[in-house]
């Protein structure tokens, strides 16, 4: 539902030319806007160390390192950004043309200027007592090892054609521009995937392919670059006839069945279809998961199992955060206790209990115990809302690090020593997980994330999972409508405290080791960032975003495939935060702000609707329903 | 005995008197409209009803027992449903969803049961499911068929006020207060909720007591009309008594020369 305006006008004028603008056109206070954040992200970029750190990992040799692309794609970005229009009902809807190339090129220049500023900065002055990279190395990267003049001068024209490049996105049809996102990111994927990809031929004994592909210093050749490339683009263009084929087929299959018989037949038809492809998918992608790691090495194993254990956090805190609306900070609590749980009871090392029980029964104690620190955590904060609960949980977080490292508890946890010699997983005596074999620990979690997928997937489509969605939705009307709000949160905290447990036990086991900073603050920002990034309450959403945020960036104290980030990790992690936050904020705060926003929206109903009341009166007739999307 | 019996209510906000010592029964099957300015109190008195506002001072009995210092859950599934003024969907669920989970109450699965599959929990999706459908096509097909699936936020406005109504007959209630259902529609709709409402009662055996600021609907369906001003029930009787009293007529007219 979108403001009050006339719809049929809108509608009339929609299959007309769009009208045209000229080229000097623009909107020049947004694009100055873009260009001064683009020259101040550009300039923090530059100093925050990334461009010199990146710069020895080579992405296509001998063109293109990690090191200059942390330059290139906030320019591609921001000019993307610039042009983007959201035009609402009634609003004219303009063509795009050389107009947006206009927009995009001199935002890239204007913005990549900042470099410029910045190259003579570094030249004239020393200002590397307070910042430390303000430094000859930075000024030979911006140089390209060669004048101050062509580092004054190559920023904004790689800012204008890189600018260029990414208005020209809203000319270009959908289908170019999917085609171009597709091929950027196969090149990039396949050159950050290196370690991985060199592990598989190894494993599939076609080494041949990995030589092929990467140079001796690391990093696509560019022969192999181009080649990916053109793969990338002719599987995306098929991709698209595919669709466009099945879309064709679909609508004339459609139109028949309502021919024949009206909405059922059409409905029939779309649920038949999908099921078969999707099981098809399914089978192919649980084969490909169980068969793989056979063929992977050590390090990937050990990449996909951190992968696996923060999928493993992820989805427990989607239960709370992503379908109960519930915004929990504390969450590591609930991974230490699962840690902690099987330490304690498994390793001969600890301090106070000398059973060592085997992992599989401290596992269930560590549900239990976790489920228990459910309740605890959510009993008190179960009546708050938004940001006091989200203030609470945090402390309950760090509440349960500070007691595992006091003097109080030493007796029992070992205070910041920790808890050693936690043995690995016997598993019903046919084979052992221990963490020096990643590939027994990658079955271990992949075992888990089943469940927890299967959990996640059960509940959603039940009455609890549809009682916390309503939570999520406006908790004081879910409660008039019957849904008993207390206990329905309270089965959240417990539901996705014991899925948190299920990560820390393993990772007892696969570490050998736990110590209480390992369970500090920032793993539960880690975890939600993962949550919201990959798409809250989405289920797939969420595996998808641990696959690429942990697997690509690594976790708070895991390394990812691009170690060089180790030390950026966190700011991008909250950056990332951020602009999520800024781009769909409602998802976190939501039973009230929502309302609100529903109210807004209302009311300009509301006027429209007086408006055409008054109409109709006057002309004496009209009825029935009047909105978008309502006739069939 | 009546079905709803309210005596001596009050609601006070900070300095506010939303509601002042009201008085108000409804007996069994019904239709009794609530009219009044804006501000008089009327959602108040609804929010006090459904446990979302506590009373400062009264009683409020339901088929006899007491509702005072239940929560809004647990008055639900004693039997008196509601709606809103101002369209509380569950904006991002669909439409089924939407009239599924105000069957909530009625519902016994546990987490197991959805986990194991038992036959218990198809049992009671089934019935959910078709209880929810029921309810959705007493608006004939308006909301059926391809919009079971859609989301409550892409509805038109008049079929969002439906849905309401929908949500509210799915937690099988006794009572239904709903809260000037007909806002914000124009005449034809308005006629054609105003004859679903006289059904509701009739064919399906609720109890209704309504909102409403369209005086063509309260004249055509209400049994009984309650005014009240600034908190107080300053008449009742049937809607010709109560268009003919003076008092009324000077609290519409009053606050039409404020400009509202
Ligand atoms: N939760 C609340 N807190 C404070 N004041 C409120 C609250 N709810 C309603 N009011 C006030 O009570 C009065 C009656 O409001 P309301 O019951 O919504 O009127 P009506 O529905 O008759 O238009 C208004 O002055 C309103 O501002
Ligand atoms: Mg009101």
């Amino acid at each position: 539902m979108t403001a009050a305006g006339d719809f049929p006008a809108s509608q009339d004028a929609a299959p007309a030319a769009a009208p045209r603008r000229r080229l000097l056109e623009q909107d020049w206070r947004k694009l100055l806007r873009a260009s001064a954040i683009l020259a101040i992200a550009q300039v923090f970029i530059g100093l925050s160390g990334m461009p010199v750190s990146f710069d020895r990992r080579l992405l296509i040799d001998p063109i293109l390192s990690l090191g200059y692309l942390s330059l290139l794609w906030l320019p591609l970005a921001v000019s993307y950004w610039v042009g983007r229009e959201q035009v609402l009902e009634g609003m004219t809807a303009y063509a795009r043309g050389g107009r947006d190339v206009l927009a995009g090129a001199i935002t890239g220049a204007v913005g990549n200027a900042g470099l410029t500023l910045l190259v003579v900065g570094i030249t004239h002055f020393d200002i590397r007592d307070p910042l430390v990279n303000w430094s000859p190395q930075l000024l030979g990267i911006l140089e390209f090892e060669e004048s101050v003049w062509l580092g004054a001068l190559i920023w904004p024209a790689i800012g204008a054609g890189v600018g260029a490049l990414g208005g020209g996105m809203h000319w270009a049809s959908s289908r170019i521009t999917r085609t171009t996102v597709i091929v950027l990111l196969s090149v990039f994927g396949t050159a950050v995937l290196e370690s991985v990809i060199t592990d598989l031929s190894q494993g599939f004994h076609i080494e041949a392919v990995s030589d092929w592909l990467y140079g001796p210093k690391r990093g696509l050749t560019y022969p192999a670059a181009i080649v990916v490339a053109a793969a990338a683009a002719a599987i995306a263009g098929g991709i698209a006839a595919y669709r466009a084929f099945l879309a064709r087929t679909a609508s004339t299959s459609g139109q028949l069945g309502i021919a024949a018989s009206g909405e059922t037949s059409a409905n029939r038809v779309r649920w038949r279809r999908i099921p078969v492809r999707r099981l098809v998918g399914f089978a192919l992608s649980a084969a490909a998961i169980v068969v793989l790691p056979l063929f992977l090495g050590r390090l990937t194993n050990e990449l996909l199992a951190n992968v696996g254990l923060f999928i493993l956090l992820a989805l427990g805190l989607n239960i709370i955060v992503g379908l109960a609306g519930i915004l929990d900070l504390g969450y590591v609590a609930f991974f230490a206790v699962g840690g902690y749980s099987v330490a304690v009871l498994t390793s001969p090392g600890s301090p106070r209990f000398d059973l060592e029980i085997p992992w599989f029964g401290a596992l269930f104690a560590a549900m239990l115990l976790a489920g228990l620190a459910g309740l605890l955590i959510g009993a008190p904060v179960i009546r708050m809302r938004g940001d006091y609960l989200a203030i609470v949980t945090l402390g309950f977080g760090e509440i349960i690090r500070v007691l595992l490292l006091s003097d109080w508890l030493s007796g029992t946890f070992n205070g910041a020593q920790g808890i050693t010699n936690i043995p690995g997983v016997e598993v019903f005596g046919l084979a052992t997980v221990r963490g020096f074999e990643p590939r027994s620990v990658l079955y271990l979690v992949l075992v888990f994330c089943a469940i927890a997928v299967y959990v996640s997937w059960r509940l959603e489509n039940s009455r609890i999972g549809r009682a916390w969605m309503a939570i999520r939705e406006d908790e004081s009307v879910a409660e008039a409508m019957g849904v008993d709000t207390v206990s329905a949160k309270l089965m959240a905290f417990v539901t996705g405290a014991v899925l948190g447990s299920f990560s820390g036990a393993i990772l007892s086991a696969k570490v050998g080791s736990v110590f209480p900073h390992s369970f500090a603050i920032i793993v539960s920002i880690v975890i939600l960032v993962v949550v919201i990034f990959g798409g809250m309450g989405s289920i797939a959403g969420v595996i998808a975003g641990a696959a690429v945020l942990i697997g690509v960036l690594g976790g708070p104290n895991q390394p990812g495939l691009l170690q060089e980030f180790a030390e950026y990790k966190i700011l991008i992690y909250g950056a990332l935060l951020v602009w999520m936050m800024l781009q769909r904020s409602e998802g976190l705060i939501p039973s009230v702000r929502r309302a609100r926003e529903l109210h807004l929206d209302e009311m300009n109903q509301d006027a429209w609707l007086r408006a055409q009341v008054a109409a109709d009166d006057a002309g004496g007739g009209g009825g029935g329903d009047r909105s978008e999307g309502e006739q069939p | 005995m009546p079905m709803l019996e309210i005596t001596g209510l009050h609601v006070v906000f900070g300095g506010l008197h939303a509601i002042n010592d009201l008085d108000f029964a409804v007996e069994k099957g019904e239709i009794v409209a609530v009219i009044g300015p804006n501000g008089a109190g009327k959602t108040t008195f609804f929010n006090a009803i459904s446990g979302m506002v506590k009373p400062t001072e009264g009683q409020i009995a339901f088929e006899g027992r007491s509702l005072l210092g239940l929560d809004p859950n647990k008055i639900t599934s004693r039997g008196i449903a509601r709606t809103f003024q101002n369209v509380r969907l569950f904006a991002n669920m669909t439409v089924l969803e939407n009239v599924m989970v105000s069957q909530h109450c009625r519902t016994r699965q546990r987490i197991l049961d959805a986990l194991l599959q038992t036959r218990r929990f198809r049992t009671e999706e089934e019935q959910v499911r078709a209880r929810g459908k029921e309810v959705l096509g007493f608006f004939g097909t308006r909301l059926t068929g391809y919009r079971f699936d859609q989301p409550a936020s892409v509805l038109s406005y008049a079929n969002r006020r439906r849905l309401e109504i929908a949500r509210a007959m799915a937690t099988s209630p006794k009572l239904i207060l709903l809260d000037e259902p007909v806002a914000g529609m124009n005449p034809v709709e308005s006629a054609e909720l105003t004859q679903l409402i006289g059904k509701l009662r009739d064919e399906m055996g609720y109890t209704i007591v309504l909102i409403e600021h369209d005086m063509s609907v309260v004249r055509d369906i209400s049994d009984r009309v309650v005014v009240l001003d600034h908190g107080e029930a300053i008449a009742r009787g049937t809607y010709a008594e109560v268009s003919a009293n003076p008092q009324v007529i000077e609290a519409y007219l009053g606050q039409s020369a404020d400009g509202s």
